[in-house]
């Protein structure tokens, strides 16, 4: 398992290394002029975006896969489980409603407003519920969140809401400042660097509740923390950068291809992947044709919807088989 | 002598009253009673999975107070669930509860428990019964003192029954750790040391096999009695008359 990480950790560095600098032209042209100008517009405007594209992705794959272990089901992520849409509506409420703009602040409201949709899902499921009923009960409460946050947008005192959260909740790194991407990755690293430290316990809850608990890790007190420190980096990171879909299901998948099927040594793989992933998404996006910006949230819901399906559908098969 | 297992008072609210229970080191204990007698809940609040009251030792230590590390050494706990959702290999599925790596353990499991041949396939994708193995395998694994083993005879076919009855004799044997199975086949406690009897939340008997078999509360407690070698319902005694 070490040596595919290594290989993914190298791979990510390389990408972000090229998701900086490209596309080369426009740097150069502005360092022929300028060459301090061209320094600011590396680190001012496409440093917080790297970091963000790549941070963003690796919350995404470290909380998918931890929702993933805890929920003991591999369709649970950030987006399926309704968190990413709560913190979306904690964003709107705290931005349009509360008139803030500290982005610490708003990383707070996001982080409540997914917190709220987690502790939701598992009152409406369960904790360890059937496919079936978590894919409906984070339906339900996705759907309800975006409606809550489409009535606070039209309500709002700013009539310019709706149009200028169009691009923010979308998901894109367009355009966001350094403190912006302090304030997203800052609490977001801190609650996934914690989050690593319960691998193991994720990795026993592979046998089950009550052998978790007779080992000392008591699921409830796991399930709080899980749902506590994921609301806090999914939060923090949607309420600068918006909802992105998909890479919080994808990452986690694929990082247990390296892990052996283990889901809490995944965290880490399926954070790479998660980041390497976004990176790449938002390369694409970047060189999109017609100059027309397409946020990279509806590039990756695009291109993860068939795959999501095909997910569902080798469930269904699994299931079927039994 | 200090017995092995230690347990006062332990209590599970609506499923199991206060229960004091003293088990010999080397010794095996089935637990048998009805569906929903609180099989399942005492050996869950041994494990201190779940209790309302009380408390359990392992060796004269708390188990609610042991490290996690600590405690894969004093007790395993199988639960009667074989489900398994993510694809782990069977090897690295026994291994789960040691906190380090101990291959030739498992190794050694796998010989016994003759799962070699599956050993590389991810277990979710095996039978109930050879899962049921590999799960067994799992929580004899870290050597512990105190075996909790829900159904551990259930989803096995009869050679496997007698093979891990067999095992379990020879761990406890060997090691002088205790195990508590509980199990539906009542004909299967001649294998044991000591029968306890639960119905209704509390033990009901605790007696050896072969006057458990024979004892009153056990025919009282499942409605079935024994004749000509036989298990069957039990007649209902007259017609029940309102006075």
């Amino acid at each position: 398992m070490t040596r595919p990480f290594v290989l993914l950790s190298a791979g990510l560095l390389l990408l972000m290394v090229l998701h900086l600098l490209l596309p080369l032209g426009p740097l150069l042209e502005v360092r022929r002029t300028d060459s301090r100008l061209a320094a600011l517009l590396l680190t001012e405007l496409r440093l917080p975006r790297t970091l963000l594209a790549a941070g963003y992705g690796a919350v995404l794959g470290m909380t998918g896969a931890a929702m993933q272990a805890m929920f003991a089901n591999p369709l649970a992520s950030p987006d399926t489980t309704g968190s990413s849409s709560g913190a979306a509506l904690g964003a709107v409420l705290g931005a349009y409603w509360f008139g803030i703009v500290d982005p610490l602040a708003l990383a707070a409201f996001g982080a409540g407003g997914a917190g709220l949709a987690l502790l939701g899902l598992i009152l409406l499921a369960g904790r360890r519920s059937d496919t079936a009923t978590l894919l409906l009960a984070g339906v339900a409460i996705a759907l309800a969140a975006g409606a809550a946050t489409s009535l606070l947008l039209a309500l709002a005192p700013s009539p310019f809401a709706f149009y200028d959260s169009f691009e923010w909740l979308m998901g894109s790194f367009v355009d966001r400042s350094l403190p912006q991407a302090a304030a997203a990755l800052i609490p977001a690293g801190l609650a996934c660097a914690l989050l690593i430290t319960r691998a193991r316990a994720l990795d026993l809850m592979a046998l089950g509740d009550d052998v978790a608990a007779s080992l000392g890790y008591p699921p409830r007190r796991l399930g709080r923390e899980v749902v506590a420190l994921s609301a806090i980096a999914v939060g923090a990171c949607v309420s600068v950068c918006g909802a992105i879909g998909f890479v919080g299901l994808i990452a986690p998948y694929a990082a247990r291809r390296i892990s052996g099927g283990h889901p809490g040594r995944a965290l880490l793989p399926a954070a790479a992947i998660g980041a390497i992933l976004l990176v790449l998404a938002d390369l694409a996006v970047r060189f999109a044709p017609a100059g027309r910006a397409i946020p990279v949230g509806i590039l990756t819901t695009v291109v993860g919807t068939p795959l999501f399906v095909w997910l569902l559908v080798g469930m269904r098969h699994r299931m079927l088989e039994r | 002598m200090t017995p092995l297992l230690k347990a006062r008072a332990i209590a599970l609210a609506g499923r199991l009253d206060p229960t004091d229970l003293d088990i010999a080191a080397g010794s095996m204990v089935a637990l048998i009673g009805p569906n929903g007698s609180g099989k399942t809940s005492l050996l869950r609040a041994l494990a201190a999975i779940e209790m309302s009251g009380g408390n359990a030792a392992v060796d004269d230590e708390l188990l609610s107070s042991a490290s996690p590390a600590h405690r894969s050494r004093l007790l395993s706990f199988l639960p009667a669930s074989r489900d398994l959702v993510w694809p782990i290999r069977a090897r690295e599925v026994i291994g789960l509860g040691l906190t380090g790596p101990e291959p030739e353990r498992v190794d050694e499991l796998l010989d016994k428990l003759e799962l070699r041949a599956l050993a590389e396939r991810p277990a979710n994708q095996l039978s109930t019964g050879e899962r049921a193995r590999v799960l067994l395998a799992r929580a004899l694994a870290s050597s512990p003192r105190l075996l909790l083993l829900d159904e551990a005879l259930s989803n096995l076919d009869p050679y496997w029954v007698l093979k891990t009855l067999e095992l379990l004799r020879d761990t406890v044997r060997g090691t002088r750790c205790s195990a508590i199975v509980s199990l539906h086949d009542i004909d299967r406690v001649e294998a044991f040391d000591r029968v306890l009897l639960l119905d209704d939340g509390r033990i009901a008997a605790d007696l050896p096999p072969k006057v458990m078999l024979t004892s009153e509360e056990l025919t009282e407690c499942f409605r079935i009695e024994r004749s000509e070698n036989r298990w069957r319902i039990r007649p209902v005694e007259g017609p029940r008359s309102s006075p």
